[in-house]
């Protein structure tokens, strides 16, 4: 039989068969360069906006409002007593955040099945799911205070309730985004309902659930800091640091503070993305952008 | 020829109203025999994809009675729906493996269907690494590997370009000889109907029944040279006329199973 008729067809370049003309090996370097080269460029400027409003804007006695880059440098990161003590409060956020966030995952993903699983379910949780957003969690902490205490599990329920939503959100978008004719596949093959889940909607919504993942992930950070500043009580987290300096007006552990804690954020968030990448990169688009690098 | 006049689909005074109150089709009749390649041609909207899915069991019907004398299904869609996070070789053993055979079992007729549509070499890629025409033979492939006895399509060249569509209808007609299915194939190209079938349906506007009943006489295997052939426009022309309206036929009498098959390849 000659059934290969276009097997020369059009493949994308993950197909086998001749790539398009080797490049010149500059190119690597060239990509490397463009790929980096504007973030660089925008860091560079922020630098100088920030060195040029500490010198230019600011009298040298108010200069404390925005202490320029190198004593930041200098008097957070490399005098090892400061250091200490930022990285080990850091230390101790991070696994507030992740403590809630692993909590997050598994109510959420829990939660996202079931309402997959049944309109009523849907209907009866997702109000309720929306709200965890919706409220303005400055409005329970008293309530947290009161019940759970004024320490570290206040500050890993703040977590969970910031990072819960996105991540029911996206994995329920993503377990009913099946469409009809990959249903009507399953039924037509006497698929049940453990099966179509595991083999059809779970696979289906992986893209999505990686989303709300990445999302959730900056979230939790924020949510470990937020609940700094309400639960005081135990060891400081990088959040209670950041009052603590404020009070003091040391501005540059301050803003070293701040800056760990936003790397903190980018770093969770990249590891997601980049996870992301590993699970659905090789059949899915959007996981193979370079939306976050 | 073996098994002739055995029915394998029945539809006897089928009615499909939807619960939006569309009826889609009305006291439908039309009885598909063992070896025969019924090609299904109508105005869009007239109820051809719900005929394939009361066949299937997908749809229950309204009124009248369906009757399938077919152990083993295979159903085509016009999208080859293929599951993106699988390999080629996954896919195929999709329906196998929902019906949890065997492994070995499996993975066997996969790698047999992969290579009765020319995919052997990519069964490693991801479906989205393969042109449309070859994505609809790993659809086809996938429903081949569980062997039906009836193939249900639901207009599956109906998106791609007019040249893959024609290499497509040859190979169709060549696991037609080879795999010995009886098959239904919804079509709106009357071209497509008559190259390729023993007889053609010509459905009404909806709700959809039968207003002309087409045998073909061409023996099989066909030639692409067949589209070009004098007797070949004028049947396609008599059924694009019945297609418009213009005079009712019943061409033979429908139980006639269509001449013999051409002899089988190798």
């Amino acid at each position: 039989m000659s059934l290969d008729t276009d097997r020369v067809g059009p493949t994308d370049a993950t197909a086998q068969g001749p790539a398009v003309a080797a490049r010149p090996p500059t190119s690597g370097r060239r990509r490397w360069l463009s790929f980096w080269g504007p973030p660089f460029v925008v860091f560079l400027m922020v630098i100088g906006a920030w060195y040029g409003v500490s010198y230019l804007l600011l009298s040298p006695e108010r200069r404390f409002l925005v202490p320029p880059p190198h004593d930041v440098i200098q008097v957070s990161f490399l005098d090892p007593a400061n250091l200490q003590e930022l990285l080990s409060a850091l230390w101790l956020s991070t696994k507030v955040a992740f403590i809630g966030l692993a909590i997050a995952i598994v109510i959420g993903m829990v939660s996202a099945v079931a309402m997959s699983q049944a309109r009523w379910i849907e209907r009866s949780l997702y109000p309720y799911a929306v709200m965890t957003e919706t409220i303005p969690i400055l409005a329970l902490v008293p309530l947290f205070g009161f019940w759970f205490g004024f320490g570290l599990n206040s500050r890993v329920l703040v977590c969970v309730l910031f990072s819960l939503f996105p991540i029911i959100a996206n994995a329920l978008f993503g377990l009913q985004s099946v469409t009809q004719e990959h249903q009507d596949l399953f039924t037509l093959h006497g698929a049940n309902r453990a099966t179509r889940l595991w083999k059809l909607q779970f696979p289906a919504a992986l893209p999505s659930i990686f989303t709300g993942l990445r999302i959730s992930a900056g979230l939790c950070v924020i949510g470990a800091i937020v609940g700094d500043e309400f639960f005081k009580q135990g060891d400081p987290g990088i959040g209670i640091l950041i009052d603590l300096y404020r009070s003091r007006l040391q501005s540059e552990q301050m803003v070293g503070a701040i800056i760990l804690a936003s790397l903190l954020g980018i770093l969770v968030f990249w590891f997601f993305g980049f996870v992301g990448r590993r699970v659905v990169g090789s059949w899915h688009e959007s996981a193979s952008g370079s939306d976050v690098q | 020829m073996e098994d002739t006049g055995q029915p394998v689909l029945e539809f006897i005074g089928v009615s499909k109203q939807f619960p939006d109150g569309t009826l889609a089709l009305s006291g439908f009749d039309m009885r598909v025999v063992r070896g025969e390649f019924v090609s299904v041609v109508g105005p869009s909207g007239c109820g051809k994809s719900t005929l394939l899915r009361i066949a299937s069991g997908l749809a229950d019907i309204s009124a009248g009675s369906m009757r399938r004398h077919a152990v083993e299904l295979g159903y085509v869609f016009q999208d080859p729906t293929l599951l993106p996070w699988r390999t080629v070789q996954a896919n195929v053993e999709l329906f196998a493996e929902l019906r949890r055979m065997p492994k070995d079992e499996r993975r066997r007729r996969a790698a047999d269907a992969i290579k009765l549509v020319g995919l052997s070499d990519f069964v490693r890629h991801r479906p989205r690494a393969l042109s449309g025409g070859m994505r609809m033979r790993v659809s086809l492939a996938r429903t081949l590997a569980l062997q039906p006895e009836l193939l249900l399509l639901d207009e599956p060249f109906g998106a791609l370009d007019e040249i893959t569509r024609e290499r497509l209808n040859d190979e169709l007609l060549q696991l037609y000889l080879t795999q010995r299915f009886t098959a239904l194939f919804i079509t709106h190209s009357v071209m497509e109907a008559v190259y390729l079938s023993t007889r053609v349906v010509v459905m009404s506007d909806r709700p959809g029944r039968v207003v002309g009943d087409f045998r073909v006489p061409f023996e099989y295997p066909r030639s692409p040279r067949l589209r070009f052939a004098d007797q070949f426009s004028q049947l396609a022309g008599k059924v694009s006329a019945c297609l418009r309206g213009e005079g009712q036929q019943q061409d033979p009498p429908r139980s006639s199973p269509g001449q013999a098959r051409g002899a089988v390849l190798p």
